[in-house]
């Protein structure tokens, strides 16, 4: 959802629901999930012997099944899960499911708008992806690494194409796999194929495949690239004209590749986890620049401060003008924006999340057992037993804080001006 | 041909991996791989290893190969290196396929890589990462014993050692949930809990030959209050058998899964399984491989857990077990971490009566499964159980003195360990320290 979408930015504070009554209700009440405009909170429940259902704002679904799991929230506000029901699965949202069953169904997966639904799923023993209730005509005898294009109009995932003994290993190193399109898939096969991107027309996939033991490289459209690296990381089209980059290991070292070629002259101990700013004119990475640190580089030149335990979460801003990241040294966590890192550390911090016009950044963050939102390096004063990650307004003057308060269980959607904070 | 050539060509074992592997090779693909090797992978720490050597013949007494065949010079550390990378760096990389496929079996079938003969060199010189360095040799050249191969095969293709699929390992998960609650209702293993304290990892065979561990784990999570969970993707898995084929770009590639579904799922810590191959492979050379100095999201060993949970009252025993038991020493843990202190004390804890083996701790001999020479199969087990006599001994002294049951806290020790009580006639009971655990505990 974006923030856009909210629509309600001026009730100051809301009691949404209370959590502690739901356990008078059900013999057990599972954690909980928030809707993306904060609006909703949900959770798994136990609602009879052998029987589990979900509660959302304190009505339970009509239905239940014998089993659910992966209850989690679509980006448009939508509730999904995964449902068992008489040793059948499939999707339910909003508690209806799916007409489609299935032997197993898993890895929930949402586009960006969260219009698209997709999961994987099993049936006879082949494998196959299923999209808005829509299963892959074509089924393989594995699949994994489940893509779904942002738009959610096409799915992806790395398939076994050819049957082999798992003792046969000559001919596992023929090549045995390759990435399905909507369940076509390519021509050509490879050792393995891992994780892959789509363009964002999303009419053209990019996949990190191995060619034998040895070569790796990036296969566009089932095309592998001339360039052979001694391995590679996940690939990513450029927004402005379609080319692919992928983190390469060149002799020993990682740099960016685009189409094959070298993109940055410097090399790293690491490179992982590249993004394009919005526009696709600045590509920063997760990078090591010497052993056993850790830094985000933007266009190959990395920030000055670095961290010792790591760098994960790597995000721009709306405009692409900064880039936040959060980093752990000696076991605390925090949050590096534009290489300037928040003094004091967290237990643990969650992806940063910038205002619309980039000047404000916020997450979600832990410390000593107690949940807060810490926006420009400032905990707020508040508490949380359990709080959501925080949204700005589209002016940036707000921010939406969900959290469940203090002591007791009740779950709380809150607006706050940034002025008065 | 000397006494130990004709010793090593008598005890030729058939392997498809290593008799095929050899059939494509030319002198000038393996000279130009080890040459490429040793220019761009190895540095200082491998010539002063080469350099320092003296040939004192010290290490020979550390290794159960060496003490469990006769003496034989050929199965003593510095004679594994002589048969090989000695003669790899005399040659300037110039040897035969016949002498490369005899080197992929000395280091891969003939050394467990427990570094036990490094605590005997006057110098401390680590025959185990020269095995290593073999090995990497070998994997470029395509000269590997096949199980161990396949076993690397399918971590490549599923990022865990066992072609577990994804739906399986969920499966297994929620099997185990519904088993656990025929015992305790409430029971939960929770799937892809966002922010909780532990995700608790384990290797491969877990899910598939020994789910009743997870089943155990779960209750232990449950009686100590703890809020855990596991993932439902790819990356569960801990274990690591391509750091042992020498394709260490794979084990980068299993560990950067593990280590981000660990962040993703935003957990303080990882807590693993009674293993120890996975232990050096998180801990040590995988993490280490992709830069990560130490391991980006603390881990704690399940003896460390265990240790944990008893020291500070989370888990109490009901009854201690009363059988006598003997604690075999997982050389990953206690050579890689010294948990040596903390096995006994959990043994301790739980148990009426430890009778240890001698020697022990961090001087224990190794299982003879370890280093991945269990995994590369049917085709090795002889030579491997034959080749550990000496633990056989030591189980068989231990079982004089009255132990009934061993406790092997790792799984390939488990394996091997099984093996040799069963080949040398031991009738003893072969345990987890979580079997022990969970039979004496008090459960909620």
């Amino acid at each position: 959802m974006n923030d856009s979408d909210i629509k309600d930015w001026d009730i100051a504070k809301k009691e949404i629901a209370d959590i502690g009554n739901w356990k008078g209700m059900f013999e057990w009440v599972e954690e909980p999930h928030v809707s993306p405009d904060g609006e909703k909170i949900a959770a798994v429940v136990k609602t009879g012997d052998m029987e589990f259902g979900v509660c959302e704002n304190g009505t339970p679904w009509e239905s239940v099944f014998d089993k659910v799991w992966y209850l989690r929230f679509s980006p448009d506000g939508r509730l999904t899960a995964l449902v068992s029901d008489a040793g059948e699965w499939t999707v339910a949202v909003d508690g209806q499911t799916w007409e489609s069953r299935f032997e197993f169904v898993w890895n929930t997966k949402f586009s960006r708008d969260g219009s698209g639904i997709a999961v994987a799923a099993q049936n006879g023993r082949q494998y196959f992806a299923a999209v808005n209730d829509s299963p892959w005509e074509q089924t393989f005898s594995d699949m994994s690494n489940l893509t779904l294009s942002p738009d959610g109009k096409s799915s992806a995932a790395s398939v076994q194409t050819v049957a082999f003994g798992e003792s046969d290993i000559f001919k596992f190193q023929e090549g045995c796999y390759s990435a399905a399109l909507d369940g076509k898939a390519w021509d050509m096969n490879f050792v393995n194929v891992w994780e892959m991107s789509f363009s964002p027309d999303h009419q053209h996939l990019a996949a990190e495949v191995r060619l034998n033991l040895y070569d790796y490289t990036v296969a566009v459209d089932g095309i592998p690239w001339e360039q052979k690296f001694s391995s590679v990381w996940k690939p990513e089209f450029s927004p402005q004209d379609g080319s692919v980059t992928a983190p390469a290991r060149i002799g020993g070292g990682w740099t960016l590749v685009r189409n094959g070629t070298p993109l940055w002259n410097s090399r790293f101990v690491q490179l992982w986890h590249h993004r394009y700013s919005p526009d696709g004119k600045k590509i920063a990475a997760v990078v090591s620049p010497h052993f056993g640190r850790w830094t985000v580089a933007i266009d190959g030149t990395a920030w000055t401060h670095n961290f010792g335990d790591l760098v994960t979460d790597l995000v721009f801003s709306p405009d692409g003008n900064r880039i936040a990241c959060v980093g752990k040294d000696d076991g605390k966590w925090t949050v590096s924006v534009d290489g300037q890192p928040w003094t004091g550390g967290f237990d643990m911090i969650w992806r940063p999340v910038f205002s619309p016009d980039g000047r404000r950044v916020a997450a979600k963050a832990e410390k000593n057992g107690r949940y807060t939102v810490v926006i420009d390096g400032q905990p707020l004063k508040e508490e949380f037993r359990a709080v959501w990650d925080p949204v700005f307004s589209p002016d940036g003057e707000k921010i939406l804080i969900c959290g469940i308060e203090g002591s007791g269980e009740k779950y709380f959607r809150q607006v706050m001006r940034l002025a008065d904070i | 041909m000397t006494e130990s050539a004709l010793k090593a060509e008598s005890r030729k074992i058939s392997d498809e991996g290593l008799d095929k592997g050899v059939e494509k090779l030319t002198p000038a693909k393996i000279e130009q791989v080890i040459n490429s090797v040793l220019a761009n992978e190895t540095g200082a720490r491998l010539k002063v290893y080469a350099d320092t050597c003296v040939h004192c013949g010290l290490c020979s007494e550390a290794c159960h190969f060496f003490l469990s065949n006769d003496r034989d010079p050929s199965f003593s550390p510095a004679g594994k290196v002589k048969q090989t990378l000695w003669e790899i760096l005399k040659n300037k990389g110039s040897v035969s396929p016949a002498f490369i496929r005899r080197a992929a079996e000395v280091a891969s079938t003939e050394c467990n890589l427990c570094r036990r003969c490094a605590m005997y060199c006057p110098f401390g010189i680590d025959i185990a990462y020269l095995m290593l360095v073999i090995r990497r040799i070998c994997h470029k050249l395509g000269v590997m014993p096949q199980y161990i191969q396949t076993t690397a095969h399918s971590h490549s293709a599923t990022l865990n050692q066992m072609w577990v699929k994804e739906d399986e390992w969920i499966d297994s998960l929620m099997w185990q949930e519904d088993e656990a609650r025929e015992e305790i209702p409430t029971l939960r293993i929770p799937l892809e809990k966002e922010g909780a304290d532990i995700f608790y990892s384990v290797i491969g065979p877990e899910p598939k030959f020994r789910a009743q561990l997870i089943y155990q784990a779960a209750v232990i999570m449950n009686a100590a209050g703890l809020n855990w969970t596991m993932p439902a993707t790819p990356g569960w898995d801990n274990s690591d058998m391509c750091m042992y084929t020498g394709d260490n770009e794979m084990m980068g590639r299993l560990k950067k899964a593990h280590f981000e579904t660990a962040m993703r799922l935003k957990v303080k810590r990882i807590v693993m399984g009674e293993c120890g191959h996975a232990f050096r492979s998180i801990y040590d050379m995988g993490n280490r491989w992709l830069s990560w100095k130490m391991p980006p999201i603390p881990v704690t060993h399940a003896i460390e857990f265990y240790h944990e949970l008893l020291r500070e009252g989370k888990i109490k025993i009901a009854k201690k077990y009363d059988k006598a038991v003997t604690l075999h020493d997982p050389c990953n843990i206690v050579r890689g971490k010294g948990l040596h202190e903390m096995s006994r004390y959990v043994v301790n804890q739980t148990c009426e009566n430890l009778i240890e083996m001698h020697p022990n701790r961090e001087h224990n001999f190794c299982c003879s499964a370890g280093g991945g020479v269990i995994n590369c199969g049917p085709p090795f087990r002889n030579k491997r159980v034959e080749g550990n006599k000496v633990k056989a001994e030591q189980l068989f002294v231990a079982k004089t003195k009255g132990a009934k049951v061993v406790i092997a806290p790792c799984h390939n020790c488990h394996g091997g360990l099984e093996d040799i009580i069963h080949h040398y006639g031991l009738n003893m009971e072969l345990k987890f320290l979580g079997d022990i655990i969970y039979e004496c505990m008090e459960k909620k």
